[in-house]
């Protein structure tokens, strides 16, 4: 560490825990402490990266959270910031964007042909012809920055939190601490935020008093019971001070996205640093003011040996004595207020080695400082709508005004000494949190059954605080020389000259066209210059150009983070455990896990058509209707007619949406006087509840109709085949199962295995004679086993949800959403009979009689390949036979254990649908097979016998 | 995110409640056109100013209900129950 300077210098690094990491497979020590690019410099260490479309070499610049140019690959990640990541132990660290490496690296070649890169140099080139696309695309992803992924890196551990402070404050420097404070001892809860790794701002890179001062507020932020974020950004605000803060700092977790619904929001991110635009100003070893006392005063580095110091103001002029502290020669002092200047840097392709001053003198030196004023990061205030106004006497933009709920403070709108940044702090954060207790007794005078409101609304305070002054500043951008504006982009004053000459002259044109201020640093560093560059293309004053707007992020969020942790809840059935232990193969379907089959779909199909089957059908949606008006309903949301539904009687319904398409279809039985059980398809369930409770609050709000799904409450199993009436009759004594007492399509309450309130439905999904029994969960268990016991002799056996989808397919029911789509209006299932034209309403009625009308439309079929051993894909095409046009789509195919052949149902437009029509299939493989349509959609009893039996 | 009163739960995330879009007018199946039904179907005012819109507090009470929002400001006044005439407002939230 040849470059370290001793203590006291050096407040943030703890000399005696040393720490090893390697830098391009070289062998490094650094100090706790240490950002990577600090441990770096500390070695000598000064070119960090190489730049992205020239591939000049770069190094520190700000040495803070925004450093352009250090971006760096750690272990297996990518674009970690250097001068911002904190050194740890064993760390393989390696620079980017740099091929064969660091030092001589081959497309550095760009920067020889520059001048063939400039703005729009990628559009224009690369535009033409498009066949050429591709071709562009891979020798351009070589030139691209950024570091390698390696794609077998595992998810790593990111979280939420939701949280509901009085008060957040973005920013941790002097005024943003005591805004905290302030608010915090008035009562508030406060999240305290900071991007940098400790609360201080520029105080941390101070005088030995700003430090103290620091260390004290921090401090007593703590003891008053802040809640302090560091190494955190507020990354957006949104609606109602909906604010988003990522947090690298949490425990156990890469990064943690917190929502936090703030009632007032306090923005005290200070100032940041603007570079100087000059030739040669992306030269290794020049720097800000900022960057080199935060180096020199915090991580105890020696920037250079000889420097010279282009000073505007205060933190210039601190600069100087941070460089003599660290016995750093001063070469020469060049002062912008007296009228002195520099032109441009120049040197090896390393280092700075001269400076050549406005008046012709060159001065050598291996280090170069600037100090030429201020961006204001207005973001957060430009998400709540603010439009911050260029004030030409301070040189730089102000907020105009900000809503009520969002404050600023600090460097974002004012100067001032230490005291005074700090007193203007502590009224912001009063106000903050006399509006914070408005805002909370507003949201829970609002809130129904809430905990009773504490007295009165407290009087909303109105800002009666003393502005903070603005210090002149000379308004300094650029020199006579072209230089770099984006640093990260790589784009350069001259860029926008032409750009602006080319006509892409507003403010917002020439960002996307030269894609300055789009890189990491997320216009930080390069806004105001653009605009300073522009506006002197333009000839106009900056005021007159205006500035781009800020929208969220702040900084960079990872997708990690906005994804979160790795949740997808699924639903189970409560016999789940028991299929489970029995050899089922799970499937997700929806959000439920079901078994697919137990082995064998093809055998469980046999044994259900031979002896008997029971399948879990639980995720079959179910709602309990209960009131006299529950016909109406059903009325108005089925096509059918169900004013005359007998007690103990079941009827098939269909469901249009008002589009006319298919939405749902099930059956509901009539339990009683008033009370009825719907059934939705499993997909459906919880659509369907929102769905009648959107007909009945707002078009039918007179109707008294209580509803109440039951889908889990109730566990439902099918008994199907021929043996299922003699096993339900087993375990029943009061449900009379005679077929003359209960025939097909009605239902019965009972005890089941004696478990009183079952429900017993006849009817079948599957072909077979069966009932499907709907048993209170808590029981459910029992009944399935008594079924499996007393049915031991009747050939009894569980079956999936394959066996019972190829057994429907057998009976050709089709399935919504797979047999139909979204562009599926009802007449396209065949169901014509049950479209009731004559009722006064239902929903859909319209667009469904038009298409009946019109007769414009599809339908499904059942179609059968006339090579029966040939399956063809669901989805696959039907087309005009020698032709591409496409007549339609297989929309579900399965091989039929019962027939020995493969079925299908289709949908095909009407010129196709007559029996005995030759299909063309297209299958995914390119073969062409034909198919012929079927006159019935069941291929396997169209009778119905076995149902009815 | 924006704070939407339910006139049950009170103030709560747009992201808890499901938003239905403008609010229209059913026109009579029976008698109407085919271009009034597609009207109700598919075409929206989208002014720039109040609007009135349905509101469905989908992770909360399950009411449907109304409310009036500014698409310029954001603002929001008083949620309207289905049913029941505006009534006092619940106060300004921000
Ligand atoms: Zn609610």
């Amino acid at each position: 560490m040849s470059h370290r300077l001793p203590a006291p210098l050096g407040d943030v690094i703890d000399r005696s825990s040393v720490i090893s990491f390697t830098w391009n497979g070289k062998k490094l020590q650094g100090f706790e402490g240490d950002t990577i690019a600090s441990a770096l410099l500390a070695n000598g260490e000064h070119i960090l990266g190489r730049s992205m479309k020239y591939h000049r070499p770069r190094g520190v610049l700000t040495a803070d959270f925004w450093d352009p140019n250090t971006t760096v690959q750690v272990d297996d990640e990518p674009n970690v910031r250097a001068s911002h990541r904190k050194l740890a132990d064993g760390m393989a660290v390696s620079a980017q964007n740099v091929w064969p490496s660091l030092k001589f690296d081959v497309k550095a070649a760009n920067g020889l042909v520059g001048r063939f890169l400039t703005a729009g140099f990628y559009y224009k080139t690369f535009m033409k012809p498009a066949k050429l696309w591709p071709a562009y695309e891979h020798v351009l992803a070589k030139f691209a920055p950024g570091g390698s992924v390696d794609l077998d890196t595992p998810h790593g551990r990111y979280d939420k939190r939701h949280a509901h402070p009085d008060v957040v404050v973005a920013g941790g420097g002097p005024s943003g601490m005591a805004a905290a404070l302030a608010a915090a001892e008035a009562g508030s809860s406060v999240m305290l935020v900071e991007h940098e790794h400790q609360l201080g701002g520029h105080l941390l890179w101070g005088s030995n008093d700003d430090r103290a001062a620091a260390n004290e507020l921090a401090a007593a932020c703590a003891a008053a019971g802040v809640e302090i974020l560091t190494n955190s950004t507020v990354a957006g605000r949104y609606e109602d001070n909906w604010i988003s803060i990522s947090q690298r700092s949490h425990p156990g977790v890469i990064e943690r996205l917190i929502k936090a619904r703030g009632k007032t929001l306090v923005g005290a991110a200070g100032t940041i640093e603007r570079p100087y635009v000059f030739q040669g100003n992306d030269l290794p070893g020049v720097m800000t003011s900022g960057a080199a006392q935060r180096l020199i005063r915090m991580y105890g580095v020696k920037p250079g040996t000889r420097a010279v110091v282009f000073t505007a103001n205060e933190s210039g002029d601190s600069a100087v004595e941070a460089l003599q502290s660290a016995g750093i020669s001063i070469a020469r002092v060049v002062d912008a207020r007296a009228g002195e200047g520099i032109t441009s840097a120049s040197g090896s392709k390393s280092r700075v080695k001269r400076v050549t001053l406005s008046d012709g003198t060159t001065v050598e030196c291996d280090l170069l400082v600037t100090a030429v004023g201020w961006t204001t990061p207005t973001s957060l205030l430009n998400m709540a709508g603010d439009r911050p106004v260029y004030d030409a006497d301070a040189a730089r933009f102000f907020p105009a005004g900000p809503p009520d709920n969002v404050l600023a403070t600090g460097g974002m709108i004012g100067d001032g000494s230490r005291d005074e940044l700090i007193a203007h702090g502590r009224a912001t954060g009063e106000l903050a949190a006399g509006r914070a207790a408005v805002v909370r007794h507003r949201l829970q005078a609002a809130t129904a059954r809430a905990a009773a409101v504490d007295g009165p609304e407290p009087d909303y305070p109105a800002d009666e605080r003393t502005p903070l002054d603005r210090a002149q500043h000379p308004e300094l951008y650029r020199s006579t020389t072209h230089g770099i504006v984006d640093y990260s982009e790589d784009v350069s004053s001259k860029d926008l000259f032409s750009a602006a000459g080319e006509g892409f002259d507003s403010v917002e044109l020439i960002k996307r066209f030269t894609t300055a201020t789009m890189g990491p640093s997320q216009g930080k560093l390069e806004t105001v210059n653009t605009v300073a560059v522009l506006a002197e293309a333009r000839n106009e004053t900056i005021a007159e150009v205006g500035t781009t707007v800020w929208r969220p992020p702040y900084a960079p969020i990872s997708l990690g983070a906005l994804a979160g942790r790795i949740n997808e809840p699924t639903r189970v059935s409560v016999l789940q455990p028991w299929h489970e232990a029995n050899g089922a193969t799970p499937i997700l379907a929806g959000q439920w896990v079901r078994p697919e089959h137990y082995g064998d779909p093809a055998a469980e199909v046999r044994n259900t058509r031979t002896n008997v089957g029971i399948i879990d059908v639980t995720p079959l949606g179910k709602l309990d209707l209960q009131g006299p008006d529950v016909p109406k309903l059903l009325n108005l949301l089925y096509t059918n007619k169900w004013m005359a539904l007998p007690i103990g009687g079941v009827r098939y319904g269909l469901m249009c949406a008002e589009d006319g398409v298919v939405l749902d279809d099930g059956v509901t039985a009539r339990l009683g006087e008033e009370h009825y059980l719907m059934t939705t398809t499993s997909s459906g369930a919880a659509k369907i509840w929102n769905w009648i409770e959107m007909w009945l609050q707002t078009e039918h709000p007179d109707w008294q109709v209580h509803v109440t799904p039951v889908t889990t409450g109730l566990t439902s199993i099918n008994i199907a085949g021929p043996n299922s009436r003699e096993l339900l009759g087993r375990l029943t004594t009061d449900i009379d199962l005679d077929p003359t007492a209960f025939p097909y399509m009605n239902v019965r309450r009972g005890t089941i295995a004696g478990v009183q309130n079952c429900i017993a439905w006849r009817i079948g999904f599957t072909g077979e004679l069966s009932y499907e029994i709907h048993v209170p969960s808590g029981h459910a268990v029992h009944v399935w086993e008594q079924l499996l016991d007393q049915g031991a002799d009747l050939g009894v056996k569980a079956f999936g949800l394959e066996a019972q989808r190829i057994m429907r397919l057998e009976k050709g029911h089709f399935i919504v959403g797979q047999d139909t789509d979204g562009l599926s209006k009802a007449p396209v299932t065949g169901l014509n009979p049950l479209l009731k034209l004559d009722k006064d309403d239902w929903a859909g009625m319209p667009e469904v009689a038009w298409t009946m009308e019109s007769g414009d439309h599809p339908v499904i079929v059942a179609c059968q390949p006339d090579n029966g051993s040939v399956v063809p894909e669901e989805a696959a095409q039907i087309l005009r036979a020698g032709t591409t046009e496409i007549v339609g789509r297989i929309t579900s195919s399965r091989m039929s254990p019962t027939l020995n052949r493969s079925i299908c149902l289709a949908q095909v437009t009407k010129e196709f649908a007559a029996p005995g029509t030759s299909l063309e299939v297209l299958l995914v493989s390119g073969e062409r097979i034909t198919a012929t349509v079927q006159e019935h959609h069941a291929h396997f009893d169209p009778e119905g016998a076995r149902l009815r039996g | 995110m924006l704070l939407v009163p339910c006139p049950n739960c009170g103030p709560m995330n747009a992201a808890d409640l499901s938003y239905n879009g403008e609010s229209h007018r059913r026109p009579d199946p029976k008698t109407c056109t085919p271009e009034e039904w597609r009207t109700y179907l598919y075409l929206r005012e989208n002014p720039s100013g109040w609007l009135l819109e349905n509101w469905y507090c989908s992770s909360g009470c399950r009411r449907h209900f109304k409310i009036e929002r500014h698409t310029l400001t954001g603002e929001l006044r008083a949620p309207v129950l289905p049913g029941r005439k505006p009534g006092a407002t619940q106060g300004d939230m921000k």
